[in-house]
Parts: C-alpha cells; structure tokens; sequence
C-alpha cells in the first residue's frame, strides 16, 4: 500500500548546521497495517511524516502509495489520500469557521470546489452521525466556533475530519502530547476505533511507549533518521517497555533521550 | 452639521464600503495584508474617467473592476508562487500600479469629468434624479454585499475563510491553498477599484493621487465596524464593515465642520487606525498598571 524508498533529506544544505534528518529510509506498509512510531529527540520520525505528507522536498528517494508514484506532488494534492492529525491542536481546524464549515471542507476533499451551497440538509444529517461517535455532545454544537473548544475536541474533531473522505493513509504525529492524560486516552482509543472500523494504513508517531505496544500490528524505533528496529507479530506481543528501552540502549548505543517520553 | 454634509457623507460612505469590503476580504479573511489597494484603487478610477470620456461610464465600471482583479492577481502570484512577503508584494504592485495608472490616464495626473455623461446621469428625467448619488452605489453595494456573502457560504468560499484562518489545515485537506490566495486578492481588489470607478464619476475627478492612504481608510472602516457592531457571525460581520465605512466619513465629516484643515485628513486616519490598533494592548497595560499602584498602595498603607 505504502512503499518508502532509499528516502533521505538533508536540512539546511550546504551550511554549518547541515543535519541528515531522514538516511536512506526504506519501508513498505501493507493495506491496512497500523504502524506506531517511536524514538528520541531529532531521530526524525516528524521528518518522516512530512516528507511522506510533502509539507518537506525530499532529497533523494521515492514514495509510492498504492500504485501512485507520489515523489513530485505537491503537498495538497496528496493530501487527497492522506488524513494528517497533528501533535498542535490549533493546527488541525479553522478555529474562526463554525464546526459544520469546518467538517464541510473536510467532507468536499477530492471533490470539485466550485459554487455548490458549502452545507446542505444531507450533509448536516451526516455530521451529526459522525460527531456522535466522537461521543463529546458535539453533535449539539455544530453552530458554535471551533475556536470555543478546547484542545482534545479540537483534536478529536480534526482526527473525524482527517478520516471524513476516507484516506489511503493516516499519519498521526504524535496527536496526543498536547493533551491531558484523560483527554489523551480518549482521543487514542478513538484512534483506535476508527483505524479498526476503516481498516485504515496508519503511521501513528507516538511519545507514549505503552501506546505503542498496544495499539497497532507493528512497531518500528527510529534514530538519527534511520530505523533501528521495526518488530511484529509474535516479537512484539512479548515485547516490554522495559525491554524496549534495554533495546534502544543496545542498538543504538545511547541512552533514550526524548524528554515527552511516557513510559507508563 | 447640515444635512447636505449629512447626505455627502452617507453617499461617500457608501461608495467607500465597497472598497472597505475588498480590505476586508484581504486583511481579516484570508489575513494577508494587503497594500495592493493603494494602486488598484486608482486604477479602478482611472478606466472610469477614461471611459467616461469616451461615452462609456459603465463600461468603466466593469473595466476598472477588471483591472483591479488583475492586480490583485499578480499580487497573489509574487507571494505565492515567489514566496515574497505579502507586504512587499503589495508595495511593489502598488508602486508599478502608479506608472500604469498614468499610462491610461493619458499621462495626466487629473482628469475632470465635468458635464461628462456617468453612470448617475441614468436616473436623469425621472424621480429619483435628486437621489441618483444615494440609490445607485446604494443598489450597487446591496447586490454586492449579497454576492458576497453567498459566495462566502460556498464550498470554495469555505476553503477561501479558512485559508485565512490556518492555510496548513486546508493544504491538508486537499485544496490548493495558492489557488484559494489567488481567488480571494482577485476578489479583493476588484472591490477596491469598483469603488475607485464609483468615486470618479461621483466626484467628477480622476487623479493619480486619489489612492494614498486608502488601504488605511478601509481597515479604519473594517475596525470601527467591527468594534461598535460586532463580529458573531458572518453576515453581521459584512454588515458591520459597511456601517463602519459609512461611519467614518460622518466622523470626517463632522471634523471637517469643527475646522479642521482637510490637508490634515491622513494624518488623523493614521492616527485612527493606531489607535484603534493598539486599544487592546493599552487595555492590557492599563490593567497591568492599575493592578502595579493598587498593590504598592497596600505595600505603603501596611
């Protein structure tokens, strides 16, 4: 479903901060696989979603999804077939526009724009459906602005939307750092509902080791923008937290150093 | 202040709304601050007078809306697809706007339009002939205040808002968010000259001049709108721009009537805006300070 390439991307070429965020990445996701991404600071795992989004050029490699050579389309084009949640809750709506113009737009991905109504009764009777799931009664607010909601709504709601058109892809960075831990566990187990319900390919970047091991098939640990490790199946279903730091340790010769890491 | 004052000021206030809308458009809905409007502005005007001239006042009107389009277009372009400031673009469309506006000027800097035939000549004959200059930018601007809040309501005019609001979150939901920059500053600009035509044939003068300060004029009109009449939805907004357009020439108006030098006129626009600007940080530091002498006040008294 999705096939990286020999993916690498070099920051600020040519000048004394060059840094490889992303060496030589190679990784195939099959159709409906949920992949959770875990490593220290700077290992490049945001790296890795933008460049996959195409919010970041790549410098060498290739993206493939499905049987569409992504490489060269622009970041909006691709957007078609990915649904993004991001780790700033401001970042995922349009925070002036009321919750049914922001579903809207999430709901008119891939169609043409054009002067049709923005909302009609169809539409409406949909939204609802698909914000009751969410189970936070804001079904009832639709009228109200999203910038009245606080962060977890927000997130719940960009995490609907992301799925609204049904993606080939959903990348997930890491969408619940910003979040107290009540909100943080709805949002992932919403998370998980709807990645379950689709069947959808998912890389999810997280900072919550236990999230990792829990939710999805595999598991895979970044450093230096390289992958280090990348477990399944029977590996990972006895694999720890404690055992996973001990890993970390051993194959990349230093100690775990993401200062949001939760280990619990 | 008399009531022809009063009359002028409501008809100017008017043609000026439509060119606050245009600001509005660029400035609060999709948050580029744009200065194209100091050019486009003129230009609108400039096609108006030549056309007038020629025997063709609406023709002037469309022409000078066209025009106006096209320079908000190349605006969009220099930021987008050359990634320059929004600013600066709008500086330097506005800048090469002045040598194209002499050029179809004719290169004069005035153009009167005196006993020329305009588009407020067409009520001539009947009824309304004495309120020709209220009805017609009246008519106008209803239609347009109609349009544009049914296009708002559209699904591209959706996109439109929310690239103002979070360009990231719309370029993830699939839409080209240069596109959506492009429409909006054409939309934009071809108010601000519509408006330019409008205020040609209504004061029966083209000139080179005509723009400065415009963009300023409009957001003082955006911000006082939206202060006293408020911002809760969208149509309410749209009204409030229009209200505050026409309020600020009753304002000038009436500054005018106390005496004040009318070569002083930009000068107290300036100060408008900063002021009106700056109100919520002076809010803030007043607080700040009140709160200061309140607790050194205690400090002393124990």
């Amino acid at each position: 479903m999705v096939i990286i390439e020999g993916l690498s991307k070099v920051f600020d070429h040519g000048t004394t901060n060059e840094k490889l965020a992303l060496d030589n990445i190679n990784l195939s996701l099959g159709t409906g696989e949920f992949v959770t991404v875990i490593g220290g600071n700077g290992a490049g795992k945001s790296t890795l979603l933008n460049c996959i989004a195409g919010v970041f050029e790549i410098d060498t490699g290739r993206i493939m999804l499905g049987n569409k050579d992504m490489t060269y389309w622009p970041e909006y084009k691709r957007s078609r077939h990915i649904g993004r949640v991001f780790q700033d809750p401001l970042q995922g709506t349009a925070f002036d526009m009321t919750i049914e113009e922001n579903l809207a737009i999430a709901y008119a991905k891939g169609k043409p724009q054009g002067l049709r109504r923005g909302i009609n009764k169809a539409d409406l009777q949909k939204f609802r459906e698909r914000l009751s799931l969410l189970d936070l009664g804001l079904e009832d607010r639709m009228k109200q602005k999203v910038g009245t909601l606080s962060g977890g709504q927000r997130q719940a709601l960009t995490l609907l939307m992301a799925t609204m058109v049904e993606p080939q892809l959903l990348l997930l960075d890491e969408h619940t750092a910003a979040l107290d831990p009540g909100m943080a566990k709805k949002v992932i187990s919403l998370t998980g509902e709807m990645v379950e319900q689709y069947h959808l390919c998912t890389l999810m970047v997280t900072h919550n080791m236990k999230a990792a091991l829990e939710y999805g098939s595999r598991t895979i640990m970044m450093h230096e923008g390289r992958i280090i490790m990348d477990i399944t199946g029977r590996e990972r279903e006895t694999m720890t937290v404690e055992l996973l730091i001990k890993q970390f340790g051993s194959r990349s010769g230093t100690e775990l150093d993401n200062d949001r890491l939760l280990l619990s | 202040m008399s009531f022809l004052a009063f009359q002028g000021s409501i008809e100017l206030g008017i043609i000026y709304a439509i060119m606050a809308l245009g600001v509005f458009l660029s400035f609060r809905t999709l948050n580029f601050p744009d200065l194209t409007v100091d050019g486009s502005f003129v230009t609108g005007a400039a096609f108006s007078a030549v056309l007038c001239i020629n025997g063709h006042p609406v023709w002037g009107l469309v022409l000078g809306l066209v025009a106006g389009s096209a320079a908000g277009c190349i605006t969009a372009l220099l930021h987008t697809k050359l990634e320059i400031q929004p600013l600066l673009a709008g500086i330097l469309v506005m800048l090469g706007l002045y040598s194209i506006n002499l050029k179809v000027m004719g290169t004069r800097a005035n153009i009167p339009l005196v006993n020329q035939t305009t588009v407020f000549s067409s009520l001539e004959g009947t009824a309304l002939e004495a309120y020709a200059q209220l009805l017609i930018p009246l008519g106008i601007l209803l239609a347009l205040l109609i349009l544009l809040f049914l296009f708002l309501k559209t699904k591209l005019g959706f996109s439109l808002r929310a690239t103002g609001d979070n360009a990231q979150m719309v370029r993830a939901l699939g839409v080209n968010t240069d596109t959506t920059i492009l429409i909006g500053m054409a939309l934009s600009n071809s108010l601000v000259a519509l408006s330019g035509a409008l205020l040609s044939q209504y004061q029966s003068f083209t000139d080179i001049g005509m723009g400065i300060g415009m963009v300023v004029i409009g957001l003082a009109s955006v911000i006082i709108g939206e202060v006293i009449f408020g911002t809760s939805s969208l149509l309410r907004r749209l009204i409030a721009v229009i209200l505050g357009a026409v309020l600020y020439r009753m304002i000038i108006a009436v500054a005018l009537e106390m005496g004040m030098p009318a070569t002083d006129l930009k000068l107290v626009s300036a100060t408008l805006v900063a002021l009106a600007l700056a109100m919520p940080i002076i809010k803030k530091k007043a607080l700040f300070y009140k709160r200061k002498i309140a607790a050194q006040g205690i400090k002393r008294g124990g």
